[in-house]
C-alpha cells in the first residue's frame, strides 16, 4: 500500500517535471519567434547592441582568458604520456589544436559565457521586471522587448564567436608553453604543426556553432529575466534556471551540430 | 487636459474577480482619488488604463478612443499623452537621472540636445532636485526616489498623469510634501490625475473627487468630505485612523 502511494507521488512529480520542461520549450518557441519578429523591424538599436557587446566581452574577459590557457597547458600534459607510449609525440601540436578548435574551445568558453552572462541577463531584467521598470517603459510607448532582449540577444550571439577564437588562440599558447617546458620545441615549428593539422573545415564549424550557442545564452537569461515572477525570489531562481537551462541546450545543440558537421565534412 | 470614461470595466485572476463590472467617468481637470483596501483592484484599475494588463470586458475611453481595443501602434500614441507615476518609482536603475528623465524624450520626440538639457533642468527645478542630475538610482533616498519619478512622468507634459501610491513608504512630512508637490504640478500642466491611495492625508491635500472599491465593485463616489462623514461601517472603519491623526493635527 505504501509502495503504491510512493509510487503514485513519484508519478506525479516527474509529469509535474515533464510538465514544466514543456512549458519552458514552448514558452522559449515564442519568445524566439518574438526575437526574430522584432530583430528586423526599426528602431535599430546599434548603440544598445554595441554597449552590450563590451559589457559583455570585458565581463568574461578574464575568466576566459585564464581558462583557454589552462585547457592547453592541462590538454598537452595530459596526452604528451599517452602520445609517447605509442611514438606519437609529433602528432601532440596537432591533436591538442584539432581537440580545441574544434569541440573544447567552443563548447568550454559558451558554458563559461553561459555561467557569467545568463545568470546576468536573468538576474538584471527580473529585478527591472519585479521593480516595474519594464512597465514603465512600456507605458511610455517604448518598446521593451526590443529595447531590452533583442539588444542583450543580438550582443550575446555576435561576442561569443569573438571571445572563442581568442581562447582557441591562448589554449594553442598553453599548449605550446607544456611542451616547451618538457621539450624545448621551437615556437615556429609548433605554430607549423598546428597549422598544418587544422584546416578550414575543422576552425569553420567550430566557430560557427558558436553563434547559435551565443542566441542561446541570450534567449535564456533574457526569457527567464523578463518573465520573472515572486518577487526577488523569482529574480534568484531566474538567474540560477538560466544558467542551468542555457548549460543543458548548448551541450544538446553541440551534439546535433556536430552530428550534423561529421555527416557534411567528416 | 482629457476625459476619461471607463465602462463596465471588468479584470479577475483565475476566480478571483478583481475589478467587477465598474463604471467610472473622470472629467477634465479632475484630481480624481481611487481608495480601497490593499488588494482590492485599485492599482489594477490604473494597469488596465494603460493596457499594461489585459481587461477581461468592459471599455475604457481615452480622447474618444476606447484603448482596449487599439492596435500598438494607436495604444502608443495614446500612452505618450499619459504619465504614470510607479509605486516604488520605477527608475531604470543602469541610468543616472539625467539619463531617466532624457529617456522618453529620446525615444518618442524629436527635441536637440539643447531642448532636452533644458527640459531636465526644468523639471528638476519644479521638483527641487537639480542637484542630484547626475546621481544614480541607487544614491537616492526614497523620497527622492519618487520626486525623481514624478519628474520624469510630468517630462513630457502628458494630459493625464496616473498615479500608483504616490505616497506609500514615505514619512507622513515627504509624503505631504509630495502631495503639495502633485498639487502643484497638477495646476501648473493643467492634467487630469487618477491617484490611487489608501492615504487620506495625501486625498486631502489632493482630491477633487473620490470613490472607494470594496470586493471589485464601488462602494463610494462623491467628495472626501461626505466621504469622512459617511455611516457606513466599512468606510468609518477604513478612515477611521487617518481621521484622528487628521483630527490631533498629526499631519
Amino acid at each position: 500500500m505504501e509502495n503504491t502511494t510512493t509510487t503514485q507521488k513519484n508519478i506525479s512529480i516527474f509529469g509535474k517535471r515533464l510538465s514544466e520542461f514543456f512549458g519552458i520549450v514552448a514558452g522559449l518557441s515564442l519568445f524566439s519567434l518574438e526575437f526574430f519578429k522584432n530583430v528586423f523591424l526599426p528602431p535599430y538599436e546599434f548603440g544598445e547592441v554595441k554597449k552590450h557587446m563590451d559589457e559583455l566581452g570585458v565581463k568574461t574577459l578574464p575568466i576566459v582568458s585564464v581558462t583557454g590557457f589552462i585547457i592547453g597547458l592541462v590538454l598537452t600534459m595530459q596526452s604528451q604520456p599517452v602520445m609517447q607510449k605509442f611514438g606519437a609525440e609529433a602528432f601532440l601540436p596537432g591533436m591538442v589544436a584539432l581537440s580545441v578548435v574544434r569541440e573544447l574551445g567552443p563548447v568550454i568558453t559558451a558554458l563559461i559565457f553561459a555561467g557569467r552572462v545568463s545568470s546576468g541577463i536573468g538576474a538584471e531584467l527580473g529585478s527591472m521586471r519585479v521593480t516595474e521598470q519594464i512597465d514603465a517603459m512600456e507605458v511610455s510607448a517604448i518598446n521593451p522587448f526590443k529595447f531590452l532582449v533583442v539588444t542583450r540577444v543580438l550582443a550575446c550571439t555576435l561576442i561569443l564567436p569573438m571571445l572563442t577564437v581568442y581562447v582557441i588562440f591562448l589554449a594553442i599558447i598553453g599548449g605550446y608553453i607544456s611542451i616547451y617546458l618538457s621539450q624545448n620545441i621551437n615556437f615556429i615549428l609548433y605554430i607549423h604543426a598546428v597549422v598544418h593539422s587544422v584546416d578550414f573545415y575543422d576552425f569553420v564549424p567550430g566557430v560557427a556553432k558558436t553563434f547559435f550557442f551565443g542566441y542561446i545564452v541570450g534567449i535564456v537569461g533574457a526569457y527567464k529575466g523578463y518573465n520573472t515572477e515572486n518577487g526577488t525570489v523569482g529574480v534568484g531562481q531566474a538567474s540560477t534556471s538560466s544558467v542551468v537551462i542555457s548549460s543543458l541546450l548548448i551541450l544538446l545543440v553541440d551534439m546535433v551540430l556536430v552530428k550534423i558537421t561529421v555527416s557534411i565534412w567528416g | 487636459m482629457v476625459e476619461v470614461e471607463i465602462k463596465h470595466l471588468t479584470k479577475a485572476f483565475d476566480d478571483n474577480i478583481v475589478l467587477d463590472d465598474i463604471s467610472l467617468n473622470i472629467n477634465e481637470g479632475e484630481n480624481f482619488v481611487v481608495f480601497g483596501r490593499s488588494g482590492t483592484g485599485k492599482s489594477v484599475l490604473l494597469k488596465c488604463i494603460v493596457r499594461l494588463m489585459e481587461a477581461d470586458a468592459g471599455e475604457i475611453y481615452i480622447e474618444n478612443q476606447n484603448v482596449l481595443t487599439l492596435d500598438i501602434r494607436k495604444l502608443n500614441e495614446v500612452r505618450k499623452q499619459i504619465g504614470f507615476l510607479f509605486q516604488g518609482a520605477a527608475l531604470y536603475d543602469s541610468m543616472s537621472v539625467r539619463e531617466n528623465l532624457a529617456f522618453p524624450l529620446i525615444r518618442n520626440f524629436s527635441f536637440s540636445p539643447k531642448e532636452i538639457d533644458f527640459k531636465i533642468r526644468n523639471v528638476l527645478e519644479k521638483v527641487s532636485l537639480l542637484e542630484a542630475i547626475d546621481k544614480m538610482p541607487a544614491e537616492l533616498s526614497g523620497g527622492m526616489k519618487k520626486r525623481i519619478g514624478l519628474a520624469r512622468t510630468i517630462i513630457t507634459e502628458p494630459k493625464l498623469i496616473l498615479y500608483d501610491e504616490p505616497t506609500t513608504g514615505l514619512d507622513p512630512i515627504t509624503s505631504k510634501e509630495i502631495s503639495q508637490l502633485i498639487v502643484e504640478l497638477q495646476k501648473d500642466l493643467n492634467t487630469t490625475s487618477i491617484i490611487v491611495t489608501h492615504d487620506l492625508i495625501c486625498a486631502k491635500i489632493i482630491a477633487s473627487h473620490a470613490v472607494v472599491l470594496k470586493d471589485g465593485k464601488i462602494r463610494y463616489e462623491g467628495n472626501l468630505d461626505s466621504l469622512t462623514s459617511q455611516d457606513d461601517p466599512f468606510l468609518r472603519d477604513f478612515f477611521s485612523s487617518d481621521i484622528i491623526d487628521i483630527k490631533e493635527g498629526r499631519n
